[in-house]
């Protein structure tokens, strides 16, 4: 084995009560990628923010390049040659590419030299590993993606050896996410050393050397990449097995439940996000919708569920017609039995600033069952929300806590509750179980199909394959607005991929 | 001649009331690209103007008057700093408590300590900013045109004047060509940003926080020890406030900054003179609308006629390290 880059020997670090990492032990070698996952909450990013400077451990001993160091600030962890890319990007939004790589690492009082030195130093990042960027755009003007390339180059121009990517993925196309592999392995091949925290076990499988698994502060197991299956991973993670295909029967498909007819959607812009698309969901079956991000999914929903306005077409529910011109709205769309799982949860399906239970009934309020005359009967409520907390096993189990600190797994968990449990005869998820644990994962797909073995029309839309191609019964995927084909749920992931990348359809437009 | 005589007059009161203000919409400037929203520039500059007045009658200079009230505005600026930022309080109501303790502290100690009804002694020559006279001013007096311009406009202000002026390419020069201009517009867009690259945050907003306290030292000592012979009770009479309209007016940047506090010395210039004379088509107007129409226009451009105006980005929101 190589030369451990770093060390981490004994760690220790409470906050309070919760145990964030108990007597962590790491080592990883130089010059390789090694990977960290764990659910949310299992201490991988407090972890490495002991090892970045921003917290310090109670006790035990970080090694880099076999020396024992003592890291009090982030300024100690950048001379020590550690980078950190941030999950949430450290970049001053109306500054340059320039002015945010010198920042904190100016040359001397005045700028002039510094921005001297950067423009060279980044044309030489740039040939020797293909990031580049133009040094005078200015932050908020670049996708998500260069503005990640942005963090890497801000590592690399303050001499980072080792570089930390905390869940780089989570905001990145696939296009992009698969730009930055090819990045991280360039770096790996010039002999920089990379620790990955993700929960994207298909990443961890894709890229890394080797792996370790947290799971509730304690390091649990470290594998080769090469050796181990996504399989044992999740099992490692979640501490039991996992199920990464739900079980499920045959779907008995009853009555057309929700029908699409020609529906057109235009964005703010004019231009046409759904084009003339039309499917039936019969009561008792899931439709999956699958397709790359921006293909017009989100906007079918937002027309369905009544947020957006449609330009022509039909949407029947239960056989009657639902106002598509903005008369509908959502609140009325519930009342006749269509409850609606947004893509959003943090800016349309919860106000994380209020408490579990409040978030529990948003939208159901009006409900004569919470109400005491005019006023909220807040004991109805409360019990309401103990009982969802316990169907849908929601942690921690506090109906008073802020929603904000719930983890995204229980935050999404809130509002299936809050949907489902209305009893609804048409449910339309959008992105069932974007940025949520392996083990909330299975527990939603579980309930997803308990929902049609129940009668009722599921509609899923999904930007993971695997998602859909496991919870589908049937699945259509749209590309450039329009639904380019139906398969079943047998379908191959590379049939779908090619439908999904338009191939198909302009074969046949041909 | 009479209407350029006139107009020329009209432009150095415009000169000379817009001082104080440019003085503390700079001193805004600072705190607030740092993050700090400073709505007390009124009650530091009050302070200021009282010091300096107290200090320069006390010890007969002008100098040590003006140390002074830099001195005790960098404290008020201090004890805002050590609210908001080290312990996270509300900056505005921080902000408007700076400004009572100084509406009512220099109304106290003026009277415990001069006797005079809140106000200071009077001060005599030495102990206040004489005007400077450009060489050649007065031979030049009489040249049409470039004469008066150089005579009244150029020449004939106190140092605190040119002081003011000169602060303005050099607020540029900090903001944008400094490492410590750098770093303090980063740490009022996302603090965040300039912990994680390893430099501290609360340093940075407190050394903002101190030129904010120079220049509105500098603003207060120029009222009590410039404009007028001594201090009289609350006679930054909404300056401070007229500033950070100024300031938002001008979107954070010192150039539009320097404009914007032209423009409303200028009402504020016209406004005095032409008070009772009558005005073409409308006739004579009472005085007190002539002095509201600084304020009025102050709501009318701050109402959309200036286009979007963002302001810095982490304002008002004190810095908390994140888990």
């Amino acid at each position: 084995m190589a030369q451990a880059a770093i060390e981490l020997i004994g760690i220790n670090k409470s906050f309070g009560a919760v145990r964030a990492n108990r007597d962590i032990n790491l080592e990883v070698a130089r010059g390789t990628i090694h990977g960290i996952v764990g659910e949310n909450g299992a201490g991988k990013s407090t972890l490495m923010s002991i090892l970045y400077g921003f917290y310090q451990a109670d006790s035990g001993e970080i090694r880099v390049g076999g020396k024992p160091v003592s890291i009090h600030t982030s300024n100690d962890a950048i001379a020590l040659g550690i980078g950190m890319v941030h999950q949430h990007f450290m970049l001053v939004d109306n500054f340059t590419v320039l002015e945010n790589v010198i920042l904190g690492a100016e040359s001397d009082a005045l700028l002039k030299s510094s921005i001297t030195k950067a423009r060279s130093e980044l044309d030489r990042l740039e040939r020797e590993y293909g990031l580049e960027v133009d040094p005078d755009a200015v932050i908020e003007e670049l996708p998500v993606g260069l503005q990640q390339r942005v963090e890497i180059l801000k590592a690399l121009y303050r001499g980072a050896e080792i570089l930390i990517l905390d869940e780089p993925t989570g905001v990145l196309t696939p296009a992009e996410a698969d730009h930055l592999f090819r990045i991280l392995k360039q770096l790996k091949d010039q002999g920089k050393t990379i620790v990955l925290i993700t929960h994207k076990l298909r990443e961890i499988m894709a890229i890394t050397d080797t792996v370790s698994v947290m799971r509730q502060g304690t390091m649990v197991a470290t594998r080769t990449t090469k050796e181990t299956t996504v399989g044992e991973l999740a099992e490692l993670m979640v501490g039991r097995r996992v199920l990464l295909r739900v079980e499920k029967g045959q779907s008995e498909a009853g009555a057309v439940k929700l029908s699409v007819k020609n529906l057109t959607v235009k964005d703010q812009r004019g231009v046409t996000m759904v084009d003339n698309v039309s499917f039936d969901v019969r009561g008792g079956e899931i439709v999956g919708i699958a397709g790359v991000a921006g293909n017009g999914q989100s906007e079918l929903l937002e027309a369905i569920s009544g947020i957006r306005h449609a330009v022509s077409g039909e949407v029947m529910l239960d056989g009657k017609p639902i106002d598509l011109t903005g008369k509908a709205d959502p609140g009325e769309l519930r009342d006749r039995g269509l409850a609606h799982v947004p893509e959003d949860r943090h800016h349309v399906g919860l106000v994380l600033a209020f408490e579990e239970n409040e978030n529990s009934i948003l939208g159901y309020h009006d409900d004569e069952r919470y109400l005491k005359g005019p006023f909220l009967d807040v004991d109805a409520i409360m019990a309401d929300a103990k009982d969802k907390i316990e169907k849908y096993d929601i942690r921690p189990a506090n109906p008073r806590l802020k929603t904000a600190n719930f983890s995204g797994g229980n935050q999404q968990k809130i509002v299936l509750a809050r949907e489902m449990e209305q009893d609804p005869g048409v449910l339309i998820v959008g992105q069932p179980t974007r940025g949520v644990d392996v083990g909330a994962i299975e527990f939603i797909h579980k309930r997803l199909i308990a929902m049609r073995d129940q009668g009722k029309a599921v509609l899923v839309v999904s930007v993971e394959l695997d998602e859909i191609r496991s919870l589908s019964d049937r699945i259509l995927v749209m590309f450039a607005g329009r639904v380019v084909g139906e398969r079943g749920p047998d379908a191959t992931e590379g049939e779908l991929g090619l439908l999904m990348a338009g191939v198909e359809h302009q074969e046949a437009a041909e | 001649m009479d209407m350029f005589n006139a107009i020329v007059q009209v432009l150095d009161s415009t000169i000379r009331l817009s001082v104080p203000l440019l003085l503390a919409c700079l001193a805004g400037l600072y705190s607030e690209r740092a993050g700090i929203f400073d709505i007390g520039l009124e009650g530091k500059m009050l302070v200021g103007a009282f010091a300096g007045a107290s200090a320069a009658a006390v010890f007969h200079s002008a100098l040590i008057g003006l140390g002074t009230a830099i001195l005790i505005s960098v404290a008020f600026a201090l004890v805002h700093g050590f609210a908001s930022i080290t312990h996270r309080g509300n900056q505005i109501v921080s902000g408007v408590a700076i400004n009572f303790i100084a509406a009512g502290s220099t109304i106290i100690l003026g009277q415990a300590w001069f006797q005079q009804g809140g106000r200071t002694p009077a001060l005599q020559p030495g102990e206040r900013f004489e005007a400077i006279i450009w060489p050649g001013a007065e031979a030049i007096r009489d040249v049409p045109i470039i004469g008066p311009i150089y005579a009244e406009l150029i020449s004939g202000h106190s140092i605190l004047v040119y002081f003011a002026f000169a602060m303005v390419p050099f607020t540029w020069w900090v903001l944008f060509r400094t490492r410590f201009g750098l770093r303090m517009r980063a740490v009022g867009e996302n603090p965040a940003a300039v912990d994680t690259a390893g430099i501290s945050v609360a340093w940075l907003r407190y050394r903002a926080l101190i030129c904010t306290g120079i220049l509105t030292g500098v603003a207060g000592a120029y009222l009590s020890m410039v404009q007028n012979g001594g201090f009289v009770k609350d006679m930054t009479a909404g300056k401070g406030y007229i500033a950070l309209a100024a300031l938002i007016f001008a979107k954070w940047k010192p150039v539009n900054a320097m404009f914007a506090c032209l423009l409303f010395g200028f009402l504020d210039a016209a406004s005095i003179r032409l008070q009772g004379s009558p005005l073409p088509l409308v006739g004579k107007v009472p005085a007190q609308f002539m002095q509201a129409l600084p304020y009025v226009l102050t709501v009318i451009l701050l109402a959309g006629f200036i286009g979007k105006a963002i302001p810095p980005r982490a304002g008002g929101v004190p810095y908390v390290k994140e888990r």
